[in-house]
């Protein structure tokens, strides 16, 4: 057995040793046992370095509040963890475990030089050291502190491991199993309410497990235990343990993570390794108890050193000694009992050091039982020990003066500043909190939930009083949800209650500058310097936080939130509720990833939508893009054609023969009702009055602002019918604008409106050659230049398919769009290709649509423009029905800066050699020998090379563009600036003569 | 997560299901060319913000589709109640809730 471990004691399984490496040593240790308890039965309390000093640490905590022991921990392949607590990880055959922010090693660390250079990184060092010379900031000191920074290392291999969810929904919902929380539990399930009891522990119990010597109702406090976890289970209670509580959200909607796999030796093959909870609650019961404050003195951060209340969990629940020669150092009842415990295990206790002058004859009388010498009235000014404790000076305090030191050898110092309730699920749900200037707290006030809070955590003491407060909060949850509960009461005796008073830094006599009292472990926020923070102005604990980072590191200042408030308090010669407390906020303790993205990952991170062509873009070696949620072909490469060879032959294709394009991706939507052309009317800038069925026309929409929304071409299929077409990305958007008109604006319009964008896959056929192609495969429609002109809509049947056919253009090429029900679009598709074979038809991409259209000077909504531009800044005025009154966006035409002259206004650019292709996005100026911040009159929106033209061609907005035609403006690139000349938009057939072949 | 009442489907559903769409009781004017540019600006861009009940529009866009209006409080951001598009502006009394 370990040099530590105590015969007897714990609920850890003497017959079941666990082997496990600690920084590549071998230990063995006991089932039941967590990682810093097995190692701690080894006399091992160097477990870390400190974030920012490297300072040795080991466990100030035995929970989930634990700020130093944190160790990455590995599971295998892909399975390292950094920052695992290890007061949380319980141990499992096989754990790797390694310290941390150590190099090379733990006993010696060169990062621990920050702790000698101290000086420099005092509070707001960050703002202040590194300031000077200014251009060493990018090349030295930001590079060192970047590789000198961060908590553990990240993993960097793709997580292997699975992770679950689910929701839920449950009558009462009680946070904590620990005495007041099973007590709510019992009292509601008894009434008949449906109640799950969640707690972050592998079992139920909280302070229970460690207190084994009380007893409730004549039973031992392990044996009640047992005797209620029976009955929980009987009475049909859901028990969640390793589950914590991480988020309390609207109307008791709460997010707890459970921790299914970690704790095992074997995870069973393919089982998740943790699972989210969403659990929507008709009650809440808040039972999570009270953490345990440090006291603030000089090197109170030394291994060895550590909360008197863990020191008893240790060992009562563990079966550990933390140490042969413990000294006590408190300010409140509980840690004697800790003392007491220690003692009658057989663990030498010299000294109970309490600042309190005065403490309970019954606790002076324990310790004379027991041969602890008990001094009051003290402070503690000193420890020393390098890597772990190894003496503490007290010295007494009378009317405020520092009277003689007196040191004390020991092997550990267990300390209790006073207790803190857990309110942190309370505060998430915006409740307000009240100070009790007496217990030094802040406590639970008012919450707009439907919540109880019980026991510790509202500051009761004792379990007597934990038991009752929580059976009452399980009845007024019960009788909330309108179940009649009855009261349950427990017969306590050997209760441990305690009173205690709390301090902000103790007193001392040394040297204020000298003294290292650390307030926020975890970050390495010393006492000093949160007074530093307040002395350079900071007022509000928000501020004194953001300054000093105390709080702010992955355990949200558990331990230190109140002490550093009573200390920015003290400084500030005010009140703690006047400098105010941080926002407590989700999730409750460092969560992984994995459990918040649950099944969302990989193929189910988001949805891909695939046309019903997108088969045979795959089979024909197609490269993708998304477009929105869409996958679409960008180009088809052929051998090993890069992307702009490939778009330059299926560009030429179409200019010179045929080409075929997916368009199935078009937003569109079925406009109908009698009163379909006046929604149309009212919608869209263009008139439809006068649009026969059978015609169609490029329709423009704008925002209610006057900027263009979404483009499209809308064919009128009949007198009450229009088949309205999109952007690929405006669908779902434009479908809500019109919806929220029509039922909100207009409900008297008799129209419906349906999404039609899915039911219709889309072959669209651009070349001279197009019609040749189409000929053979329809029926009944003439589709010859004067029966079907440009922008006709016919229904017909194409390739035997009942098909909507568009006569359109976005190439500049004479071009058909062919529409048919979703379910035959492949054939469709594939009788194209087959039909096609004669004329050379060439499948294309989205690319080569893009650059075919800038030929054109065809806009692309959202890359052309951006939210602010009005159709006149396109060019685009002649979609506007002058003779319509009213339409949506038409009034803002008129407001006074869309009328103003200087807007920006779309125009093509061409650059001086023809080779330069400009930058999409790049910023236009007059003057590129101008002084910065050079004046920016533009930018480019479409920037390609044509094959057609054999140049590069590129669209902008330009101020006053219209109106400078030949005139050169500057792009100014990294690599100087280029010019460029400002043309009409139009770069390609400027008469359109091509579409109308 | 919010549970928000349809008033339409009368069932009371998770937030996910719904849509925020502003401010309510913003009437577009029935002639906007009547108005001047100052009004239509307000129109436009000029929200009350308030700190407390905001009355506010609402679609149940993965349910029913439609748009309603709800009143929420922007302090506790609580849904105090919902009702059909173009039903009048209720009171908090009319409402239930307490002043």
């Amino acid at each position: 057995m370990s040099r530590y471990r105590i015969a007897g004691k714990g609920r850890v399984d003497s017959g079941q040793p666990i082997q496990f490496s600690f920084d590549g040593r071998t230990y063995d240790g006991l089932r039941g046992d967590t990682l810093a308890s097995a190692l701690l039965s080894h006399g091992l309390h160097l477990m870390g370095r400190s974030f920012k000093y490297h300072r040795p640490r080991g466990p100030v905590s035995a929970g989930s509040e634990e700020p130093n022991a944190l160790v990455g921990t590995t599971r295998g392949p892909g399975r390292f963890e950094p920052n695992t607590r290890a007061t949380m990880q319980e141990l499992r055959h096989g754990l790797v475990a390694e310290s941390q922010n150590r190099w090379p090693h733990l006993k010696f660390d060169a990062g621990a030089v920050n702790d000698a250079l101290s000086p420099l990184f005092s509070a707001g060092f960050y703002y202040k050291t590194f300031m000077w010379p200014r251009n060493f900031w990018d090349k030295v000191y930001e590079p060192v502190i970047r590789a000198a920074a961060g908590l553990g290392r990240a993993p960097v291999a793709e997580d292997p491991d699975t992770y679950a969810a689910r929701y839920a929904h449950t009558g009462v919902l009680v946070i904590g199993a620990g005495p007041a929380g099973i007590a709510a539990a019992l009292t509601a399930a008894r009434a008949g309410s449906d109640v799950t009891l969640a707690d972050e522990g592998p079992e139920i119990g909280g302070s229970l497990l460690s207190d084994p010597g009380i007893s409730i109702d004549g039973q031992g406090a392990w044996d009640w235990l047992a005797a209620r976890r029976e009955e929980l289970d009987d009475l049909g209670v859901t028990i969640l343990t390793r589950t914590t509580a991480i988020g309390y959200y609207h109307q008791n909607f709460l997010g707890l993570v459970e921790k299914l796999t970690d704790h095992l030796d074997e995870a069973p093959e393919g089982a998740p390794r943790e699972r989210m909870w969403r659990i929507r609650a008709g009650h809440v019961v808040l039972s999570q108890g009270a953490l345990e404050k440090p006291l603030i003195f000089d090197g109170n951060d030394r291994p060895g050193v550590m909360l008197a209340g863990a020191a008893q969990t240790y060992l009562n629940r563990y079966g550990v000694a933390v140490g042969e020669r413990p000294v006590v150092v408190t300010s409140h009842d509980s840690a004697w009992y800790a003392a007491f415990d220690l003692a009658d295990a057989g663990v030498q206790v010299p000294v109970i050091v309490d600042t309190r002058d005065e403490v309970r004859d019954d606790l002076r009388r324990e310790a004379r039982l027991r041969a602890i010498e008990v001094l009051t009235g003290q402070t503690v000014t000193g420890t020393a020990g390098r890597l772990r404790v190894a003496s503490l000076t007290v010295n007494p305090v009378a009317g405020g003066t520092v009277g003689e030191a007196r040191t004390f050898r020991c092997d550990c110092l267990l300390m209790s500043g006073g207790w803190t309730p857990s309110l942190h699920l309370f505060s998430h749900t915006k409740a307000s909190l009240s100070w009790d200037d007496e217990a030094k707290a802040f406590l639970p006030d008012k919450s707009i939930e439907a919540l109880e809070i019980a026991g510790a955590s509202r500051g009761l003491w004792g379990y007597g009083a934990a038991l009752t407060d929580g059976a009452a909060a399980g009845r007024a949850a019960a009788e909330a949800l309108g179940q009649a509960a009855e009261t349950t009461s427990w017969d306590v005796s050997g209760d441990r209650t305690g009173t205690g008073l709390s301090h902000g830094q103790l007193p001392t006599d040394r040297a204020p500058s000298r003294v290292r009292a650390f307030v926020d472990y975890q970050n390495d926020v010393t006492a000093k310097d949160i007074r530093l923070a307040v002395k350079e102005g900071m007022r509000s604990i928000e501020h004194v936080k953001r300054y000093t980072t105390t709080g702010m590191a992955t355990d949200q200042g558990k331990l230190s939130n109140i002490n550093a408030l009573m200390i920015a308090a003290e400084a500030l010669g005010t009140t703690p509720p006047r400098v105010g407390l941080t926002t407590f906020r989700p999730p409750y303790t460092p969560t992984t990833f994995g459990a918040f993205a649950g099944y969302h990952r990989g193929a189910a991170f988001e949805v891909t939508r695939k046309t019903p062509i997108d088969g045979w873009a795959e089979a024909h070696g197609a490269v993708w893009e998304p477009v929105g949620q869409w996958r679409r072909a960008r180009y088809f490469p052929q051998g090993d054609e890069d992307m702009e060879a490939a778009v330059a032959r299926e560009c030429r294709a179409v200019r010179a023969g045929v080409g075929a394009f997916d368009a199935s991706t078009l937003g569109k939507i079925d406009v109908t009702g009698p009163d379909a052309a006046e929604f149309m009317n009212r919608m869209y800038t263009n008139a439809w009055t006068k649009l026969a069925p059978g015609r169609a026309r490029y329709g423009l929409l704008l925002g209610e602002d006057g900027y263009v929304r979404d483009d499209g071409v809308v064919g009128r299929i009949g007198p009450d019918r229009f088949h309205v077409t999109t952007t690929t990305g405006g669908a779902a958007r434009v479908l809500n604008m019109m919806e929220d008109y029509l039922q909100t604006e207009w409900p008297d319009l008799d129209v419906w409106l349906t999404s039609t964008t899915e039911q219709w896959a889309v072959v669209a056929l651009n070349g001279p050659e197009a019609r040749r192609v189409l000929e053979s495969l329809v029926a009944g429609l003439d589709i010859s230049a004067d029966a079907f002109p440009m922008m006709s809509v016919a229904d017909c049947t194409v390739a035997g398919f009942p098909a909507r056919l568009f006569r359109l253009s976005f190439t500049g090429e004479l071009g058909f769009e062919i529409n048919v029900p979703a379910r035959h679009g492949r054939a469709l598709w594939e009788a194209v290709m087959e039909s096609g074979k004669a004329h050379g038809i060439t499948p294309y991409g989205t690319e080569a649509m893009h650059v075919l259209r800038a030929e054109k000077g065809f806009i692309i909504v959202g890359q052309d423009t951006d939210g602010t531009v009005t159709p006149e800044d396109l060019g685009l005025g002649w979609t506007i029905g002058k003779t319509k009154s009213d339409f949506v966006g038409k009034r803002s035409l008129a407001r006074p800066d869309l009328v103003a002259r200087g807007r920006k206004q779309f125009v093509g650019l061409l650059t001086a050699d023809g080779a330069t292709r400009l930058e999409e996005g790049a910023q236009i100026v007059d003057d590129p020998d101008q002084p910065l911040p050079m004046r920016m009159i533009g930018h480019v929106t479409s920037s390609y090379h044509s094959a057609a033209l054999g140049r590069s061609i590129a669209l902008a907005v330009v101020e006053n563009g219209r109106d400078r035609m030949g005139e050169t403006v500057h792009v100014p690139m990294p690599g100087g600036s280029v010019a460029a000349t400002i043309a009409p938009g139009v770069f390609y057939d400027p008469d359109g003569g091509r579409a109308k072949l | 997560m919010l549970l928000i009442h349809c008033p339409y489907c009368d069932e009371s559903l998770p937030e996910m299901e719904f849509a925020y769409a502003g401010e309510a009781h913003i009437a577009r004017p029935v002639d906007p060319n009547a108005v001047s540019d100052d009004e239509w600006r307000d129109h436009l861009f000029v929200r009350s913000n308030v700190r407390g009940p905001h009355y506010e529009r609402w679609r149940h866009v993965h349910g029913c589709a439609r748009f309603f209006n709800a009143v929420r409080d922007t302090v506790s951001d609580r849904v105090l109640g919902t009702y059909a598009a173009g039903a009048p502006r209720p009171s908090l009394a009319d409402l239930g809730v307490e002043e």
